[in-house]
């Protein structure tokens, strides 16, 4: 056995199965922390072991197998606190199990993930413990995806960590009448990941893109743990839909282009396919939600490439439902913009003067907005300066070129509208 | 909170004249800051080479041409902002379009009575 190839094999484990593995046995120990560090040691012991020994039948069971004993001695050190006595009785004998019979260990991941985006987690620690626990990502690519210092997520880290093992968080998938709240923590810590990685990114920023497709990766998982939850269906098909389109947002000189005016040969067409098709399996389910809605938006979007136009009506009419599920900021200007994109720009502007001020005061995608709808009204000042406030507030270079090319267009309209009115 | 967003240059950085676009994207961030109610103060700073800097050791006054110390990378601009926290001094880090080419350093202020704002802790 090579050392190479041990260690191609050590890799494969730990991309295939991190999450798998801490699930396992943090859901037997309660400590996520514990269990980290008990598989992070498991893995230390692979890369010395595997290139004498061999790589075992199941690399998983063997890794899991090593790393109980670290699980036993840091339960037996939380003892007193966690009260878990059976579970230390039990995961000697379910590991050598798994280790010496079973096929497949249970999974566990979804457990897992409702734990991440419990409510006494707090919400800020909920995405970044979801992409390390179930990915394995280090804290110091999520910090710089979420733009926090690298030592302070690792405390945000730790302190929640501490707080499902203190606090004996239950390793369970909640119940109704608590499920429908749960789940929904659950999907926005998920989706939460996905906009870190994809809201106001540049090309060619790695780190950023591949939390995108991190998110998309938990996505797929929660989808096959539950095969039959209509908005966890609905959630990867917003997603895929929304990354079916990275390579179309910019130019190949690297110039930003909004939605409407997207290259649709460069959308990706097998990556819409599959959002279309999780999108119907949700509907099948007669269980309306936001993710859905959002989703089905953005699919009306995608549909232009097929009938090539945009059905603006239909749209307005998805938002009206969606801010009755979710007002949040970016439904509520989606909505105003497709009140004036179906010819009611009047209707749109009002639409936006009635968000309260202290949601939009750094909120760029309204002062855009703000400046399209102004343009359409044929308010050409007010416009411009809707537009440089966000291009004040973007910090993507192409967007923020591109806010200035529209603030631009105003001022070369309008010395011939003056003129027009003075001749 | 205050937080100083410092940006820090190459001294090659000082010599370039600055293009319009430049210009205009540093005015729409200082619109942004003061529209958002979180600017303090702030401001841009000339060449290194233009600085000069004063000392007084027992008594006696020094006064020497140029920056106080030979590094590869000067102060250039400064802006102070008062915000929640430092998430928010963050973020507000990232829009400075100075953070597209430069690096932007992020410092809370201490409680001092130079603190820009009075003579309140920062």
């Amino acid at each position: 056995m090579s050392e190479s190839a041990a260690h191609t094999a050590i890799e494969a484990v730990a991309r295939n199965s991190y999450g798998r593995l801490i699930a396992f046995l943090a859901a037997r120990s309660g400590d996520v922390a514990g269990a980290e560090d008990a598989l992070g040691d498991a893995f230390v012991t692979a890369l010395e072991r595997w290139p004498a020994d061999g790589i075992p039948q199941k690399p998983e069971a063997w890794l899991l197998h090593v790393a109980r004993n670290r699980v036993i001695g840091a339960v037996r050190r939380n003892q007193v606190r966690l009260n878990s006595e059976q579970f230390l009785q039990q995961i000697p004998a379910e590991a050598k199990s798994v280790a010496v019979t079973e096929e497949h260990f249970p999974d566990e991941r979804l457990k897992l993930l409702f734990v991440c985006a419990h409510p006494a987690i707090e919400v800020a620690a909920r995405t970044p413990l979801m992409l390390q626990t179930v990915l394995g990502i280090d804290a110091a690519r999520i910090a710089s995806a979420f733009l926090v210092s690298p030592a302070a997520m690792g405390q945000r880290l730790v302190r929640a960590k501490n707080k499902i093992r203190d606090a004996a968080i239950q390793f369970c998938v909640p119940d109704p009448p608590e499920w429908n709240e749960r789940l929904s923590f659950v999907l926005d810590a998920i989706y939460a990941a996905y906009t870190a990685g994809w809201e106001s990114l540049m090309e060619g920023s790695s780190t950023l893109d591949a939390m995108a497709e991190d998110a998309i990766t938990i996505g797929r998982t929660l989808v096959q743990l539950m095969p039959t939850e209509a908005e966890a269906h609905g959630l990867l098909a917003l997603m895929l839909h929304c990354q079916a389109r990275r390579a179309a947002r910019y130019t190949s000189n690297g110039e930003f282009v909004p939605l409407d005016k997207q290259d649709n040969t460069r959308w990706s067409r097998p990556m819409i396919d599959e959002a279309e098709n999780h999108l119907r399996l949700a509907a099948g389910f007669k269980r309306l939600g936001r993710y859905q809605l959002e989703a089905a938006i953005q699919s009306i979007h995608a549909n232009r490439a097929v009938s090539g136009f945009i059905d603006w009506p239909e749209i307005l009419l998805l938002y009206e439902g969606l801010v009755q599920f979710a007002p949040g900021i970016g439904s509520l200007v989606g909505r105003a913009v497709a009140l004036a994109q179906t010819g009611k720009p009047a209707a749109g502007f009002a639409a936006l003067e009635a968000i309260p001020a202290s949601r939009i005061v750094s909120y760029q995608p309204y002062w855009a907005a703000r400046g399209h709808l102004l343009q359409l009204l044929n308010r050409q000042e007010e416009a411009q300066q809707a537009f440089i406030r966000a291009a004040g507030l973007t910090e993507d270079l192409a967007l923020r070129e591109y806010l200035f090319k529209r603030s631009a267009d105003d001022l070369c309209k309008e010395p011939t509208n003056k003129r027009k009115i003075h001749e | 909170m205050k937080y100083a967003l410092l940006v820090h240059a190459p001294l090659e950085n000082f010599s370039r004249p600055k293009d319009r676009a430049d210009i205009a994207a540093g005015r729409a961030y200082g619109e942004a800051l003061q529209a958002a109610g979180v600017f303090v103060g702030g401001a841009g700073l000339e060449s290194p080479q233009s600085a000069t800097t004063v000392s007084v050791r027992d008594g006696k006054r020094q006064v020497h041409d140029g920056p106080y110390a030979e590094t590869k990378e000067f102060l250039a601009g400064f802006a102070i902002i008062d915000v929640p926290n430092l998430d928010a001094a963050l973020e507000w880090a990232a829009r400075n379009p100075a953070a597209g080419h430069l690096l932007v350093e992020v410092r809370p202020l201490v409680g001092s009575y130079f603190a820009t704002g009075g003579n309140k802790p920062a």
